[in-house]
């Protein structure tokens, strides 16, 4: 932290800041309450198909919102790297193709594999995704910033020339009729079907819903705050006794598991897995959802993801500028607000709720307000420097 | 010395910081250790540490002890070596040569959270505190380096988990209050005021239950009402068995709160001693006044 950016905080304007006062003021069971009904809301998105929200007739709406929803469980994952540990991920996309090719090969005719059951792949996906974290972290985390960025880059580049120049990896033919979830419908026709997207979108909306209760557990632990101190000052958490290569690699291996996770998901709805859909320019793409939403705020990062997938589908005729829109967006978002649209938030301790009500009887600071920000605070100049 | 079990509960869970007496809330922070067990033995001693760095000598083998229970105070013009001793200390540099020499066991290659966890703990010269984390937070975080709940405890959320998680929040206020800043307990580190930072390092530098406590320039920008304050609280600390390293600028502060004190001057021990001893030693008043050792006479 500089003194530039501290700065730049103070200046910033209060964007939602009253409705985030606000949400944060609510009892929990109101909070739980307005979730659940946002959660059915989001169910029946799909068979509502409202005009106005609607994708159609440009894209199927509720392979638009599966397609959304993917985008938001890879957030999510990526958010533990970039966002709560602060590692600049640029090749996450390679743990996002393993997971759809391990999918692939272990269910399509076209390999020569021995064929497994689709949902058998979700845990071997997982595991060798997350073999594949350790793979690339246990060199590559003694790296800090933009050195670890360019290692990552090249390890998704890595694993996209694989795709490419591997035979048994089939190249640009690939791997047809992709394996699916089990169960069928009353006409005999699968449930999961690839041109049926609600199926997919409600298990993805399922399979959110359990991983940000895990990312929870973990955030509001020694993990989650171990992850955040290490983000804030790496030198100073390892003195503080926090094993910060241990922590970092674990964050690594647990972004890599849900990117695996979501490949796997994907390469069942679109039946069909090549090399094409896994270039560096994905990669940019999710880190963009996140940095968008707001790096370090799990809502935050859905929202970006929505918004990264949802735009294009929805106004189909700026479709094809969408690099340049979410570009120049991205510029003019780290001038005016370089948090994010929701900026970072994080509850550390699993006690805390009660504990801060107890102590201060009122709930923590969840973030920096700019408000909050007075004279004296500026005095205490924080972090950089020698030791 | 049987090990502490760090999650034994201090303080009723319910119980609010008004219930607790001043005696309790000592009792808490210095809960488990034996204050009185073998004060004036060596806890640790630099053995000759010289580093280098290139051409330059930061330190040029510095040997010194630091007895259980006592204040040191590491004192030395700008420049010294101060603090570069402190890094040798806590694993950020290693000696050139030479060893530091903790509890009777050389450290080596051991990791700086290892170090932390043998019982070493330091403040920063520039304040080093976890930003974008409440004082309480970076309080646990502390108490975390003596926690054992790692990513599949944490997701499970096994009963060690929610032991380890509960005592940490009645520890680490028992410490924000003990430094005196419980009252902000919930706001953002970086939003306090500069003095609750200095105090809040000591704290979270506590929460890791060091034996050696290294303060750099606690009092750095105190006026001398806070500076006054600063030494009782060190003093308590001490009091409390904890045995305490300070650098530190200001003499009359060094004078009054220190046991014994060590000089540097380029990298090199120039004097070693009671405060009255220092005050009056030649060659210390030379180094602060400007050298003459080598003018004609």
């Amino acid at each position: 932290m500089t003194a530039a950016d501290t700065t730049t905080k103070t200046q910033r304007a209060p964007f939602g800041q009253q409705i985030r006062d606000r949400w944060n003021g609510l009892p929990r069971q109101q909070q739980w309450l307005i979730s659940i009904v946002f959660i059915v809301f989001l169910i029946f998105l799909p068979i509502l198909n409202p005009a106005g929200i609607t994708t159609e007739p440009g894209t199927d709406f509720p392979i638009s919102l599966f397609n959304a929803s993917r985008y938001a469980l890879i957030a999510i994952g990526l958010n533990v790297v970039v966002g709560q540990a602060g590692l600049l991920d640029l090749g996450y996309v390679g743990f996002f193709a393993i997971g759809a090719y391990v999918t692939a090969l272990f269910t399509s005719k076209d390999s020569s594999l021995h064929h497994l059951p689709y949902l058998a792949c979700v845990p071997i996906g997982m595991a060798i995704t997350m073999f594949f974290g350790l793979i690339l972290g246990i060199p590559t985390l003694r790296l800090r910033g933009d050195y670890l960025a360019i290692v990552t880059l090249g390890f998704g580049e890595i694993v996209r020339l694989m795709a490419d120049n591997v035979p048994a990896l089939k190249g640009q033919v690939g791997f047809q009729n992709v394996g699916h979830p089990p169960g069928t419908r009353d006409n005999g026709l699968p449930i999961f079907l690839q041109s049926d997207g609600k199926p997919w979108y409600w298990l993805t909306i399922g399979v959110i819903i359990v991983v940000l209760i895990l990312v929870g557990n973990l955030e509001r632990s020694r993990v989650g705050r171990a992850w955040v101190a290490i983000r804030d000052d790496e030198d100073a958490a390892e003195i503080m006794g926090v094993p910060t290569f241990k922590f970092k690699l674990w964050a690594f291996v647990m972004g890599a598991a849900i990117g695996g996770l979501s490949g796997v998901i994907y390469a069942g709805q679109v039946g069909f897995v090549n090399n094409q859909k896994f270039d560096p320019v994905t990669s940019i793409l999710f880190l963009a959802a996140v940095v968008l939403g707001g790096s370090g705020n799990k809502v935050g990062v859905i929202l970006g993801a929505f918004l990264i997938s949802y735009i294009p589908d929805r106004f189909t005729s700026i479709a094809e500028y969408k690099y340049l829109i979410f570009g120049c967006a991205l510029v003019v978002l780290m001038i005016f607000r370089p948090q994010g649209l929701l900026g970072a938030r994080q509850r550390l301790l699993t006690y805390g709720r009660q504990a801060y009500q107890r102590i201060a009887g009122r709930p923590e600071q969840l973030d920096t307000g700019a408000g909050a920000l007075s004279g004296d605070s500026r005095s205490g100049a924080m972090g950089g420097g020698d030791l | 010395m049987s090990e502490p079990d760090p999650t034994e509960t201090l303080v009723p869970a319910d119980a609010t910081l008004e219930d607790l007496s001043e005696d309790q809330i000592v009792k808490a922070v210095a809960h488990h250790r034996e204050a009185t067990v073998g004060v004036g033995e060596t806890l640790l001693a630099m053995d000759e540490v010289t580093l280098r760095f290139g051409g330059l000598t930061a330190l040029d083998s510095v040997s010194f002890d630091i007895k259980r229970g006592e204040i040191l105070g590491l004192i030395g013009p700008n420049g010294a070596g101060k603090t570069t001793c402190f890094n040798a200390m806590t694993g950020v540099y290693r000696p050139t040569s030479g060893h530091v020499v903790f509890e009777g066991r050389a450290l080596r290659r051991e990791a700086r959270h290892q170090i932390t966890r043998l019982g070493i703990a330091r403040t920063f010269q520039n304040i080093r505190l976890f930003g974008e984390m409440t004082a309480l937070e970076n309080v646990v975080v502390g108490l975390d380096a003596r926690h054992r709940t790692s990513v599949p405890g944490a997701l499970a959320r096994t009963p060690r988990h929610y032991k380890e998680e509960r005592s940490a929040i009645d520890r680490a206020m028992v410490l924000l209050a003990f430094v005196g800043i419980a009252d902000r307990a919930a706001d953002k580190a970086r939003n306090l005021p500069y003095g609750y930072q200095r105090r809040l390092e000591i704290a979270r530098a506590l929460a890791t239950e060091p034996k050696l406590l290294c303060l750099d320039e606690p009092a750095a920008g105190f006026n001398p009402a806070e500076k006054d304050d600063l030494m009782a609280l060190i003093r308590q600390i001490r009091d409390e068995g904890y045995t305490v390293l300070l650098i530190e600028h200001d003499m009359r502060l060094v004078m009054r709160v220190t046991d014994r004190i060590v000089v540097l001057d380029f990298g090199r021990k120039i004097a070693d001693g009671l405060p009255e001893e220092i005050r009056a030693d030649p060659a210390v008043i030379a180094a602060y006044l400007g050298g003459s050792d080598d003018a004609p006479a």
